[in-house]
């Protein structure tokens, strides 16, 4: 009997898990995944919006900030001084006190620190600091996933049909690529309007056309090889060709391709989220905390700065090694160059 | 090289037409209807209707077509719907702002990199080069956004060397006052990716047989890299920097905003989140042509760093 030989993924398996830093770089991206999965699921940080504690209250660590007296005005001392022959809404006070008495009301306990501090609001720096991981990591997947699907289709069709086919999906992928990346992000902005569902679907229409060019590339050399010939003979249709024989033998080039695609994303929607174009305004991402931080940082609140900074460090770098072990592990002819 | 040049001029008019049809039919078709934007909140619906009469949108498709080609051909944009400045003027208006900013940037992202580059593909292997790698590689994972609001925190409100934002008329004023901060922050971050990049031009050429020749004949480490790998592997950083040029006329959208630098990046910006379509679709337009002419261009600057090269 003959030993199974290896398959490509197997093989790229065993490659990765000699990686240590490619491992290790994984299991930081798959607690990430969690946490982005625990968070969509609504188990943590779903209560981000709850003022938890007072206004800017500090990071653990430095305890409760100090009462700063010099700032506003001196409460005024003695008894009040009774303004009702001048005070118009004088005679109401009583029975709007009656009736805000009729209301159930309690005064939230607010924490003087929280760990990673808190913001304007004081929302914990740390649940926004999750649920950003959650809205910033799903729109660069997500994005990253829309422009492999339009690259990887108009580049199988352009690079398996080439002809008329083909020069018509040159002509636009010329079209795309003359504009510039950031302009281009910028008119489908104007048109779509905010949200994280306009965010992913613009990163994703802007940015598909490197992808494209790999994969028409790798279809225009795979077309012509033996095996696909052997399927035509055998009456395979050309769809099956072109998805079931063709595909899974360039998958390895489009998963690279999805995870640097990733990091890309990630970072332009933070741009995009600080410049407004963004996430809604009644969520958080990454780019939102950075952009409320640069007020903060001024008035000597860094706390969320450094939350959102900490956060996508970890992440885009966890994630940048990853992809980059990823490629060693697929390709090894690669291995030492960049 | 003239019949290459007329037919690469050629060949940009399909492209060409093909951005005009994108941005038309981007903005008729999935846009707000512009009479309404124009005409405001509260506007009645006879004004949206003379609106819509003024701007022939309630022509056919095609004569609206007509209408957007002939404004690009005579570089007649109208004026702007939220300033009801003139599209030209306000372009002419912010592009030197623009300029002062991104041309030192492009110059001394080069001047360093290459430098920066030749050195770590010197020591390539060892720890140094190593290290390096690494920290680019965490110093790249942190956002644009941070190093510009922490670098504005540091330099300009904590230890005061530079002003913390500002502009004024006088180029000069401009160019030594307000703009080293911007600048610097901006080469700053582009550094790492960049000398990343250029390593690995280098290191193609280090590869190739040239090279042991090279070194079989006893040349030194340094001739070998300076003259002989940094003449070939300037191909591909020209390239680069042709791909970046037209980025200088719009600017960094971030370090305008951020540094409330009135330039053309800050202008369209304001334009998209007015809606003002005619900036928007101007610029996105001459834009794309000014992409194709510096690419033209490119190509024909590899003849005089390769010699090699022909054009057909």
């Amino acid at each position: 009997m003959r030993a199974p030989t290896e398959g490509i993924w197997a093989a790229a398996w065993r490659r990765l898990r000699r990686d240590k830093v490619g491992m290790a770089a994984l299991a930081v991206v798959l607690l990430f995944l969690l946490m982005v999965g625990l968070a969509s699921a609504g188990l943590i940080a779903s209560d981000w919006q709850q003022e938890r504690g007072v206004s800017y209250a500090p990071p653990t660590f430095m305890g409760p900030a100090e009462r700063d007296e010099a700032n506003g005005l001196p409460v005024p001392k003695g008894p009040n001084v009774d303004l009702g022959d001048i005070d118009p809404l004088a005679p109401q006070y009583k029975a709007w006190a009656e009736r805000a008495a009729t209301y159930e009301h309690a005064e939230a306990e607010k924490a003087t620190t929280l760990p990673f501090g808190a913001d304007l609001q004081g929302r914990d720096v740390l649940a926004k600091a999750v649920q950003g991981a959650k809205v910033s990591v799903l729109v660069g997947v997500l994005a990253a996933v829309v422009a492999t699907i339009i690259g990887t289709v108009l580049g199988a069709l352009a690079g398996f049909f080439g002809g008329k086919v083909g020069d018509l999906l040159e002509w636009v992928y010329n079209v795309f690529t003359s504009i510039p990346g950031i302009l281009l992000i910028f008119a489908f902005a104007a048109v779509a309007g905010r949200g994280t569902q306009s965010v992913v679907l613009i990163l994703g229409f802007a940015g598909w056309t490197g992808i494209y060019r790999l994969v028409r590339a790798e279809f225009l050399k795979h077309s012509v090889r033996e095996y696909v010939r052997a399927a035509e003979a055998i009456g395979a249709s050309t769809t099956s060709r072109m998805f079931r024989h063709i595909l899974p033998n360039i998958s390895h080039v489009l998963l690279v391709q999805l995870s640097v695609h990733v990091v890309g994303f990630i970072k332009a929607e933070v741009i995009l989220s600080y410049l407004g174009l963004g996430v809604a305004v009644d969520e958080v991402s990454w780019g939102t905390m950075l952009a409320e931080a640069q007020t903060e940082l001024i008035q000597g609140y860094w706390w969320q700065l450094a939350a959102a900074t900490l956060f996508m460090a970890v992440f885009v770098t966890a994630f940048s090694l990853f992809t980059d072990a990823l490629r060693d592990a697929l390709d090894p002819k690669l291995r030492g160059l960049e | 090289m003239t019949a290459y040049l007329l037919r690469r001029l050629w060949q940009m008019i399909p492209t060409l037409v093909g951005v005009v049809l994108l941005v038309f039919f981007l903005f008729k078709y999935f846009g707000g209807d512009p009479a309404e934007i124009l005409a405001g909140q509260n506007a009645t619906a006879e004004t949206v209707k003379a609106i819509q009469e003024q701007l022939g949108l309630n022509r056919p498709v095609w004569e609206q077509l007509w209408i957007f080609a002939k404004q690009i051909i005579t570089f007649d944009w109208g004026r702007s719907w939220a300033t009801n400045e003139s599209v030209s003027g306000l372009f002419a208006s912010r592009l030197p702002a623009t300029l002062t900013v991104m041309v030192p940037i492009l110059v001394l992202e080069v001047l360093l990199a290459i430098p920066f580059a030749l050195a770590v593909a010197y020591w390539r292997g060892s720890l140094t080069d190593r290290a390096v790698m690494v920290v680019t590689t965490v110093a790249l994972s942190i956002s644009f956004l941070v190093y510009v609001i922490a670098g504005q925190y540091v330099f300009a409100f904590r230890l005061g060397w530079f002003p913390v934002q500002g502009w004024t008329d006088s180029v000069w004023t401009n160019l030594v006052k307000y703009a080293p901060l911007p600048v610097l922050l901006a080469v700053f971050v582009s550094l790492s990716p960049q000398t990343r990049l250029y390593r690995s031009y280098f290191l193609d050429e280090i590869g190739n047989d040239y090279v042991r020749t090279a070194r079989a004949k006893g040349l030194t480490e340094k001739r070998i890299l300076l003259t002989h790998v940094m003449r070939n592997a300037l191909i591909p950083i020209l390239t680069g920097i042709g791909g970046a040029l037209p980025g200088i006329f719009v600017g960094s959208f971030l370090i305008e905003v951020f540094f409330s630098i009135p330039g053309v990046g800050r202008e369209v910006l304001l334009a998209v989140n007015r809606s003002d379509y005619p900036v928007i679709q101007a610029v996105t337009i001459y834009l794309a042509v000014i992409t194709m002419v510096v690419n033209l261009l490119t190509d024909v600057l590899y003849t005089l760093a390769d010699p090699r090269v022909v054009l057909k």
